[in-house]
């Protein structure tokens, strides 16, 4: 189902959280809402499950407006960043919840209640005291409960952001392999890069209220809108320049054998290795080299800019704020 | 607009208290106001009441009586406070129970507690006073220094050990500092009681010691001097309100305080003798009063018996009544009141859990008027057409309930508060309606404070005796009343019977605790 936000709108106490923020999210896409805390991402994401009343703008699902249309009848389905289950009630009795509200027949509830925990990987969980679950589990239920509604969007505040570590690496490619599975529109907050790297088709930079860039993974890692934009997705090769900046992607510093530069850090992640080099001239450059044979710290190197990889950009005039 | 309609639900919510209030409290209290102040239409300050010697004497009693039983309170309690907040033993949880006891205790039944501890002569002075007093608040300083001591990060002491604090300097340098806005919030806290008490003294002090809380009863109740009565009431309301003020300022210096988390050690070398004779010593002056009450209730002459048990069958000349029509009458009127307190202060504590903090100042009032302030302000108020409820059996109840409010609401607020905001956004999201989202959200997580809520203010309303002595009828009396009356007659018979009477309404206190914590939470949905 197609989700619209119009010229969205939040004020909270005086306080502008949301500014004139649009978005379309496509049948079936996948939307990761990126920022810093404070962003406002996940107010946008309140307003969309409708439990936040913007003070300006609509939103439409399939180009109906339900900008009034209280939560309970919005058909969205969320995920909270703790999962916040029903402490009273079991693990059936949380994902039964929906269904049990909306009215179906006892034996349909527990069909879509196994179906659910089916989906997360709980399978025969359903008489588990919620209380005892793990921080993975808790989150998989929580997941199961949103989805056992059927909504036609599901909405997701940091679902990883309590987990920490290879439990957060594992449900992440989890959620990537269900979303494939279910043809759902997602929305998907977050403040980690990686996540809403891999699990965004999309991802819309949100940046103290409003909305920075929209682009899919590998546009935003092309052409960041701004400096602030690169620095955030990680780049450190930004160089101020007049009212423009420079921006070189790690990727297309190369790095061999020879006279020009010294190597000053070499970190490993994973397969690649982040490289800090200081040239000649007292510039600082991020490169990363891929495979074992890597230069390591106080090395003597030639380094390389591959034009394809510089890109100019604005310069952001707001306070960095993150 | 919907967030018209909230605001209006909101005050429609706010409205059933506020309108409670207006009638049944700050009417009262006009009321008095009037009384003291009109002669015949005409304002007329008594400025020979305020001046009057009795007045002075009165009021310097009040005085005294509340500093002397604080420091005392205090005195007794920071062992006990020390011992449960600093260490973990065995039965720690037991001790801590039982240290609350007393404060759940009706002051009429911790007054003859005391009269069958004391030795003939001791037993209605000054002295008596105090240690009720002491006796009754021992579990507010406990309670209020020994939560903060425990939260209180123990590195701190460590730290100074290391920099070379001796453990005296520890005590001196740190602990006071540190502790300081805890003590004062319980001070007050405990000198408010004090000086509003009012069956301890009425009993415990004969007509020698009165406070402006029992020379209002006695002017208004024994003299049928109204005037006076109002004009010390007058006084007491501006005392009271000083205090309050005073105290709640102390208290908001409490919210910084920094949680440490860790767990509290066992005792160790020369701390295990110390914390057990604290711990040991303190439940024995605990229990000491209330065994004294039973151990008197079962003498008979020179031997054991139930003797005053079965002579409750019997009418008396003490009362109208036989005494056990007390205790049906203390039942029915207790079951009226948390009824009453639960209807008002359901809603109250959901206007005030949603931000109205006027309203929690103001619901927490009665507490402070103190009761039989209350009680003599509903003798005045309504006495005439068109609410004239002297006759009326409903005065009780709802007097009752005024002293039991402040319970339910401060019982139900955190809890209310408690509930996660994100369980009912879950549940809406998931298409439940708010109506269902007060069924299955809501209810059942609120099953427990309801339970406690409903269980405090019908114990309350068991041993109110400040409020219920003014306006209850003759022939309908509540058991702290009917054992007020055969404590005020000679005889042996009689302090038997009063005796009997608090071991009743000990059992009947006892009895709401264990149901409203045990059946009602333990059989309802977790």
């Amino acid at each position: 189902m197609r989700l619209t936000l119009e010229r969205i709108g939040v004020a909270i106490d005086g306080r502008r959280i949301l500014d004139d923020v649009s978005l379309d999210v496509a049948d079936g896409e996948r939307l990761a809402l990126l920022g810093p805390s404070g962003s406002g991402k996940s107010t946008a994401l309140r307003v969309i499950a409708g439990l936040q009343a913007p003070s300006a703008g609509r939103v439409l699902l399939e180009g109906r407006d339900v900008t009034r249309v209280p939560a309970h009848r919005r058909r969205t389905g969320l995920v909270f960043q703790d999962a916040a289950l029903f402490p009273h009630r079991d693990v059936a009795g949380n994902v039964g919840f929906g269904p049990r509200v909306a009215g179906l027949p006892e034996d349909e509830r527990r069909a879509r209640v196994s179906e659910a925990l089916d989906l997360v990987g709980l399978a025969g969980t359903e008489r588990r005291d919620v209380t005892t679950l793990s921080g993975g589990e808790a989150q998989r239920v929580a997941l199961a409960r949103a989805l056992a509604p059927r909504p036609e969007v599901l909405l997701l505040d940091e679902p990883l952001g309590a987990l920490d570590g290879p439990l957060r690496r594992r449900l992440q490619t989890d959620l990537r392999e269900l979303f494939d599975q279910l043809e759902l529109t997602v929305v998907h907050v977050t403040h980690d890069v990686g996540e809403a790297f891999e699990l965004g088709d999309r991802v819309a930079v949100l940046r103290e209220g409003r909305v920075a860039q929209v682009a899919t993974p590998d546009e935003l890692w092309a052409r960041p809108a701004d400096d602030w934009v690169a620095r955030f997705l990680g780049m450190t090769n930004v160089v101020r320049d007049g009212d423009r900046a420079t921006v070189i992607r790690p990727e297309a510093v190369r790095v061999r054998t020879g006279r020009g530069g010294v190597v000053t850090a070499a970190d490993r992640d994973g397969a690649v290795v982040r490289l800090r080099v200081r040239r000649e001239d007292g510039a600082e450059l991020e490169a990363v080299a891929v495979g074992v044979e890597v230069p390591s710290v106080g090395d003597s190197v030639a380094v390389d800019v591959d034009p394809d990889g510089v890109v100019d950009v604005p310069l952001w005039r707001g306070e960095v704020s993150d | 607009m919907d967030r018209h309609r909230r605001t209006l639900s909101r005050t429609a919510t706010a409205a059933v208290p506020i309108a409670f209030l207006a009638l049944f409290f700050a009417w009262p209290l006009v009321a008095i106001l009037r009384r003291s102040l009109v002669v015949d239409g005409r304002l007329d300050v008594p400025w020979g009441v305020v001046t009057s010697d009795l007045t002075r004497e009165v009021l310097w009693f009040t005085l005294w009586q509340a500093t002397v039983s604080t420091a005392l309170t205090l005195a007794a309690g920071l062992p006990l406070a020390w011992a449960l907040s600093r260490f973990r033993f065995r039965g720690r949880s037991v001790v801590e129970a039982f240290v609350l006891v007393p404060f759940v205790l009706p002051t009429v039944v911790v007054a003859t507690a005391f009269i069958a501890l004391l030795p003939d002569g001791v037993e209605r002075s000054v002295w008596a006073i105090l240690l009720a007093h002491v006796f009754f608040n021992v579990a507010v300083v406990v309670r209020v220094v020994g939560a903060f001591w425990a939260g209180l990060d123990r590195r701190l002491w460590d730290a100074a050990a290391t920099l070379g604090a001796s453990g005296a300097q520890r005590r001196l340098r740190l602990t006071l500092p540190l502790l300081a806005p805890a003590l004062a919030s319980a001070a007050s806290i405990v000198f408010l009681f004090c000086f509003t008490s009012f069956g301890v003294i009425v009993i415990l002090g004969g007509p020698r010691y009165a406070t402006l809380e029992t020379e209002i009863y006695n002017q208004a109740a024994r003299l049928f001097d109204l005037r006076t009565a109002a004009v010390l009431g007058l006084i007491q309301l501006a005392a009271v309100a000083a205090t309050v003020l005073v105290s709640g300022r102390l208290e908001r210096r409490l919210g910084g305080a920094r949680r440490g988390g860790q767990e509290a050690p066992r005792p160790a070398g020369r701390e295990r003798i110390v914390v057990g004779a604290v711990v040991l010593c303190s439940v024995a002056l605990l229990a000491l009063p209330l065994l004294a009450l039973v151990v008197r209730s079962l003498s008979v002459g020179d031997g054991y018996g139930f003797d005053h048990f079965t002579a409750l069958a019997h009418e008396t000349p003490a009362l109208f009544v036989a005494p056990w029509h007390a205790v049906l009458n203390s039942l029915l009127f207790a079951t009226a009141a948390a009824a009453i307190a639960l209807a008002v202060g359901i809603p109250a504590a959901v206007a005030v859990a949603g931000g109205r903090r006027g309203l929690d100042v103001l619901l927490m009032l009665p507490l402070g008027a103190s009761a039989a302030m209350l009680g003599f302000g509903f003798l005045l108020a309504f006495a005439d057409p068109p609410l004239d409820l002297r006759s009326s059996p409903w005065i009780v109840p709802l007097a009752q309930s005024l002293v039991a409010l402040p319970f339910v609401v401060r019982a139900l607020v955190p809890a209310l508060r408690a509930v996660d905001i994100r369980l009912r956004e879950a549940a809406a999201v998931l298409g439940a309606t708010p109506g269902q989202i007060r069924r299955e959200i809501e209810l059942p997580l609120l099953a427990r404070p309801l339970a406690v809520a409903g269980g405090l203010a019908f114990a309350v309303a068991l041993g109110e005796f400040g409020a219920t002595v003014f306006v209850v009828r003759a022939d309908w009396p509540t058991v702290p009343v009917a054992i007020f009356r055969f404590l005020g007659r000679p005889g042996e018979d009689n302090v038997g019977a009063a005796m009997a009477l608090c071991v009743v309404l000990m059992g009947l206190v006892a009895a709401v605790a264990l149901v409203s914590e045990r059946v009602l939470v333990r059989g309802g949905p977790r």
